[in-house]
């Protein structure tokens, strides 16, 4: 066995430049598949840290009309919709993998913001003590709130560092003051997002799918809401989960919680639901997916083609090597040797050039990431699967030539010149 | 009885017709013997060396080589009695270019298993007793045609073979250098190893110890040797 494949390896060595043309379609082939799973995977990668964030696993559970997230500047506050105590709180609290329960209140779009003459139109919101927490903010500078702001109505504010941009444009905004509905707040914080990787937004459809974390936002404290808004209106809830695996389960136990404990009306057109994000990101994923599996099919095409090229090149060198095979059968060579002298010889072959594609496909993928900016992960058991079916395919289309091969009969192999 | 041939016939189909290649050869022989078959081109003497060397089966007769009836034999049976009873040197030497003279020596050990370390000492001995132990790393194209020649009796040789089988060992070959041949085959048979040897040329033949003729497919009977 180790024979043949050193013999295999002299073989491919000795006409370099055959061996190489022979595996070009292989290493095409391999090479182009590599890129497509590295694309494939990276975009993954980027569609579920851009939706769920990285070790964030922020389940949010929001009330809904209907199928619709409920829109409180158009329908205004529910009636029959009791707002979440303390109790509650602890109930959810209770769940399995809950780590962390914040409620929020929040409006989008009709609540401007106003700096002296710069605006913001984002999010609003008022939050309790374990929201930053609960979704994964940390402090950039200033100061969280604290209990005195809750119990004291205090009117401060914090801003995430897009709102703080939008308004503040690099000057320092601690001690800023803001108008928000005609109530002044001061600016006690800023505070960010804990993320690994910067979302890129690109497209409209980028926009509005992460619009929702990347739109900017004002938290005030969740005691000063009817400040500004309306007195006992039924709050968001915010559940960090203790794995991202968790959140789907954790997102429907509150949802019915939540549903049955907070809301009597006669009809049941309003409800508590949960975003699940996983299920998103999943579609996401399914819809990236299903694009590139179309053109693993064409590359898996040139894996063919490359194929065939093998098959071509070993039935010439089986002619060229008769008088070889005549003699190693004369001097008692049995069939199955030969023919697997030739299997080893063809597997060499393409796993050479599968190994030739892998690199070439994984230094391709690094350039279209860095000229097109898509994100690509090289996937190591993809790679070693690349390689194992480029030999697949040596032993597949070195069949026939090396059958051929077996198949010799010695004196007419002799004969011949 | 080394080898023992009763009523073999070789027929070949040639378009609508068939030709009898060999026609009920008889042939015995003992354990060293040294018989020469010579006959032109075209009387059939390759195609009987073929099957005397398992490399063809007869169209009828039988054939016991070794006390085993070879008509009986598998594909991978064949094999492996080519591999282990019979030693092949050709007209055109037949070493494999790539491989030194060593390796070339030493390819019918890989066939019968013998581990790495094992088959190159051994090589290199029967590279030692045709004269070549200061050529034992060069490649047939370094070789002289008189050397590759004798290269190619080393790799006859080194199974040990019951029966050397020689098809015009020295055709390809100067005068001086077909001596050397048939110098190693007399000292080859003074030590015990059968020899089949075919040849067209009156020379060679008449150092054999039988010499028989086949001319149109017919063996003839026993003429006596030269040095009997």
């Amino acid at each position: 066995m180790f024979e043949n494949i050193a013999l295999a390896f002299q073989g491919i060595w000795s006409h370099k430049l055959r061996s190489f043309l022979t595996m070009l379609g292989i290493i095409i082939g391999i090479a182009s598949i590599i890129t497509i799973v590295s694309t494939m995977k990276g975009t993954n990668e980027q569609i579920k840290e851009n939706l769920i964030g990285a070790g964030t696993n922020a389940v949010k559970v929001q009330l809904y009309l209907e199928d619709w997230g409920y829109s409180w500047w158009y329908n205004g506050v529910p009636a029959g919709v009791a707002p979440i105590t303390e109790e509650t709180r602890q109930e959810l609290l209770d769940i399995d993998n809950v780590e962390d329960v914040s409620l929020f209140c929040y409006r989008q779009y009709d609540s401007s913001v106003y700096y002296k003459n710069s605006s913001f139109n984002g999010y609003f919101y008022g939050v309790d003590g374990h929201y930053f927490d609960t979704c994964g903010y940390k402090l950039s500078y200033g100061r969280t709130f604290v209990p005195a702001d809750y119990s004291g109505f205090r009117k401060v504010a914090i801003l995430d560092t897009q709102a703080c941009s939008a308004l503040f444009a690099g000057m320092n905004p601690i001690g800023k003051t803001l108008e928000m509905q005609s109530e002044v707040f001061t600016v006690v914080g800023v505070v960010e997002k804990t993320r690994s990787t910067e979302l890129e937004i690109e497209t409209v459809s980028d926009y509005w799918t992460y619009a929702d974390t990347s739109g900017g936002a004002v938290f005030i404290p969740l005691a000063d809401w009817p400040l500004v808004y309306s007195f006992d209106e039924p709050q968001g809830v915010m559940l960090r989960a203790a794995s991202t695996d968790a959140m789907t389960k954790i997102g429907q136990q509150a949802e019915s919680l939540l549903t049955a404990s907070q809301i009597s009306r006669p009809d049941d057109t309003v409800s508590y639901k949960s975003e699940d994000l996983m299920e998103q990101a999943e579609q996401l994923q399914a819809l990236s997916n299903s694009t590139n599996r179309q053109l693993l099919w064409i590359a898996s095409i040139s894996l063919l083609v490359g194929g065939i090229g093998v098959m071509n090149i070993m039935l010439v060198t089986v002619t060229e090597r008769t008088r070889e095979i005549g003699l190693k059968k004369a001097i008692g060579a049995r069939k199955r040797r030969i023919l697997w002298q030739f299997l080893t010889e063809a597997a060499a072959l393409t796993s050479i050039g599968g190994l030739l594609g892998v690199i070439a496909g994984i230094a391709f993928s690094r350039v279209v990431s860095s000229v097109s900016g898509t994100p690509t992960a090289i996937s190591i058991p993809a790679s070693i699967v690349a390689v194992a079916f480029s030999m697949l395919i040596g032993i597949l289309f070195g069949m026939i030539p090396a059958v051929k091969a077996a198949k010799l009969n010695p004196i007419e192999a002799l004969r011949r010149e | 009885m080394l080898l023992e041939m009763k009523d073999i016939c070789k027929d070949y189909p040639q378009g609508k017709e068939v030709v009898h290649v060999l026609k009920h050869v008889e042939l015995a022989i003992e354990e060293g013997d040294y018989l020469a078959i010579m006959g032109p081109s075209g009387s059939g003497k390759t195609t009987l060396m073929n099957i005397i060397g398992c490399l063809d089966v007869p169209t009828s007769g039988s054939y016991t080589l070794n006390g085993e009836d070879i008509s009986e034999a598998g594909e991978n049976r064949l094999a492996d009695i080519r591999n282990a009873t019979l030693g092949f040197v050709f007209q055109s030497f037949n070493l494999l270019p790539k491989l030194t003279a060593r390796d070339n020596v030493a390819l019918p050990l890989l066939y019968a298993g013998v581990n790495k370390r094992e088959r190159s000492r051994r090589a290199e001995e029967a590279l030692k007793t045709v004269g070549l132990e200061d050529r034992i790393d060069f490649y047939p194209t370094q070789l002289s045609g008189g050397q590759q020649q004798r290269v190619a009796i080393a790799r006859a040789m080194i199974n040990r073979p019951k029966l050397l089988l020689a098809d015009e060992p020295t055709g390809a070959l100067d005068t001086a250098s077909g001596e050397q041949v048939m110098d190693i085959f007399d000292e080859l048979n003074a030590a015990g190893t059968t020899i089949v040897l075919i040849t067209h040329e009156p020379a060679v033949g008449a150092r054999a110890k039988r010499l028989r003729r086949i001319l149109d497919g017919v063996l003839g009977s026993e003429e006596g040797g030269a040095r009997v």
